[in-house]
């Protein structure tokens, strides 16, 4: 529309030959026209912003930094009883404070234990991995390398026809195969994925749970309950 | 009479409706417009059997929806769109399911080359990608002629994902890189007596020796010929990504509104423009930083 006024405004003033002032008058309709529109477009988006606001979204950033939460987190996901936990950050922040983490995690496990009003409570055995970018593209690059040692070293190779499993096969080999997880909490501003390794979210259900700061056990509850009642037909 | 009044009435509201849209579209335009979206086209089948149509009507009106989208993004100045029309486990549904779903790809195929269908009218250059050699004859045909016929259009790009998931993409491209690296290498043995290939067969053995890289793998990407998707919106609220664009969605913002894919509108299209406008810093400088 913008650039629509403007267009409309250059041919009136070029064809019909007007006067300094009527052609003066004609930029101020299209400086005028264009603040309008930024104007509106401001409004609008502060209307969103406020409405997120009140759904309890904040933009936070640096989530992998906030190691208590990431801790509160996994005491929750084990009290709910999951076996298997990934921690993905893009940078791999987590993966350099793993140690901190697995220890504060067997602490608060132990607390529970010892606090428990009840005989002997079996301890959660959870299986933790950190995970990074790292993990991904580079991990198929390596995988590809290996394939190419594989398959291209022989001085006549034929040609070879790669398959799916021959894929797997080597990012196990490599050190990156790992379990395609059912469910994948994104905690951060946005739903986005981030690059988490692509060969193992094919049919992960991708859910965004605001900010760490803002999290609760309630959503937790929410999402893991709404999991349950999802069907895939896997393409069929 | 009345048929050309009606006519009258139906284009004074296609073209109020137009105006609308233009003005709604010059608003958002002021932010930042993503310059690809990708589409999952979920639910026709359960749309069929909502409005109790028959078999395969669903899919049609999935066609309608997607020229509807099309149009939108077009006029939004969206350069790039991406469908997931067929995916390679949608082999596995009835046979007499894959054959009406060929033969109804085939038809629209014709029907969107034609000379004034709305792709030749705004300028838009069709791609299919993914493993076409799966497809039948006929239908590999149509969409070889289809990429032909379109490639002097240069306003957009259709990509049509056909016989496509994204862990044979990764295969696919994984294979032409090593084809790749092996023809690089062959044609540096210079002296023709295989030294070059046997220093090859000591060196390959050396995990560490990194050949190829992630640059080499993304440039044998069926979807190379766009850049990585900013939206991907999946309907029917189903929040997975059902093996479709994983490689290049990581900075992507994910939208899954609870309507089927005939039941999508503009009212989608704006809400998820707004949301990315808002995220958009965010996600800019998380691109910058990988």
């Amino acid at each position: 529309m913008g650039s629509l006024l403007n267009f409309i405004i250059y041919r009136i003033r070029n064809s019909m030959g007007l006067g300094n002032e009527v052609q003066k008058i004609l930029s101020w309709t299209s400086v005028c026209g264009n603040l309008v529109l930024h104007l509106v477009w401001l409004i609008l988006h502060l209307i969103i912003n406020v409405w997120y606001s009140v759904l309890g979204i904040a933009r936070m950033v640096e989530e992998a930094r906030e190691t208590s939460k990431v801790l509160e987190l996994l005491c929750w996901l084990a009290s709910v009883g999951l076996k298997s936990i990934c921690l993905y950050d893009r940078e791999g922040v987590l993966k350099k404070s793993q140690t901190a983490i697995i220890e504060g995690l067997n602490k608060s496990q132990k607390a529970i234990v010892e606090g428990s009003d009840h005989g002997t409570l079996v301890e959660k055995h959870v299986d933790l991995e950190f995970v990074s970018f790292a993990d991904s593209k580079p991990a198929v690059a390596k995988a590809a390398n290996l394939l190419f040692a594989k398959h291209y070293a022989s001085t006549k190779p034929e040609k070879p026809n790669f398959t799916e499993s021959d894929m797997s096969e080597a990012l196990q080999a490599v050190g990156y195969g790992g379990p395609e997880p059912d469910l994948l909490f994104v905690y951060g501003p946005v739903r986005c994925h981030m690059g988490f390794p692509a060969w193992r979210i094919r049919y992960t259900e991708i859910v965004h749970m605001g900010t760490l700061k803002s999290m609760e056990f309630g959503s937790l509850l929410k999402a893991i309950h709404k999991f349950t009642k999802v069907h895939q037909n896997y393409g069929q | 009479m009345e048929g050309v009044n009606g006519k009258k009435v139906g284009h004074l509201c296609e073209n109020i409706s137009s105006f609308v849209r233009q003005c709604i579209f010059s608003i958002l335009s002021v932010g930042p417009v993503p310059s690809h979206i990708a589409f999952i086209m979920d639910g026709n089948r359960r749309y069929s059997k909502k409005q109790n149509l028959l078999d395969g009507n669903g899919h049609r009106a999935g066609f309608s929806a997607l020229i509807n989208m099309l149009k939108y993004c077009y006029e939004l100045g969206v350069k790039y769109i991406t469908v997931y029309a067929f995916s390679i486990d949608n082999f596995k549904r009835r046979p007499e399911e894959v054959v009406s779903l060929m033969k109804l790809m085939q038809e629209k195929i014709d029907e969107l080359t034609k000379e004034e269908s709305i792709v030749n009218r705004l300028g838009i250059r069709i791609y299919f990608q993914g493993n076409l050699k799966l497809l039948s004859d006929h239908v590999r045909l149509a969409a070889e002629r289809a990429m032909v016929k379109t490639s002097g259009n240069s306003k957009a790009i259709l990509s049509i994902c056909v016989a496509y998931t994204s862990t044979d993409e990764i295969v696919h491209a994984v294979q032409e890189s090593c084809e790749e690296k092996w023809d690089e290498i062959r044609k540096l043995d210079v002296n023709n007596d295989g030294s070059n290939l046997i220093r090859l067969e000591e060196n390959v053995k050396d995990k560490n020796e990194h050949r190829i890289g992630v640059t080499n793998v993304d440039r044998h990407m069926y979807m190379s010929v766009c850049p990585d998707p900013d939206i991907i919106i999946r309907t029917s609220g189903a929040t997975r990504l059902s093996n479709f664009l994983l490689w290049q969605s990581s900075h992507c913002l994910l939208y899954s509104p609870a309507a089927l894919w005939p039941e999508i509108g503009l009212r989608h299209l704006i809400w998820v423009i707004l949301d990315f406008q808002r995220n958009y810093l965010y996600l800019k400088e998380k691109k910058k930083q990988s």
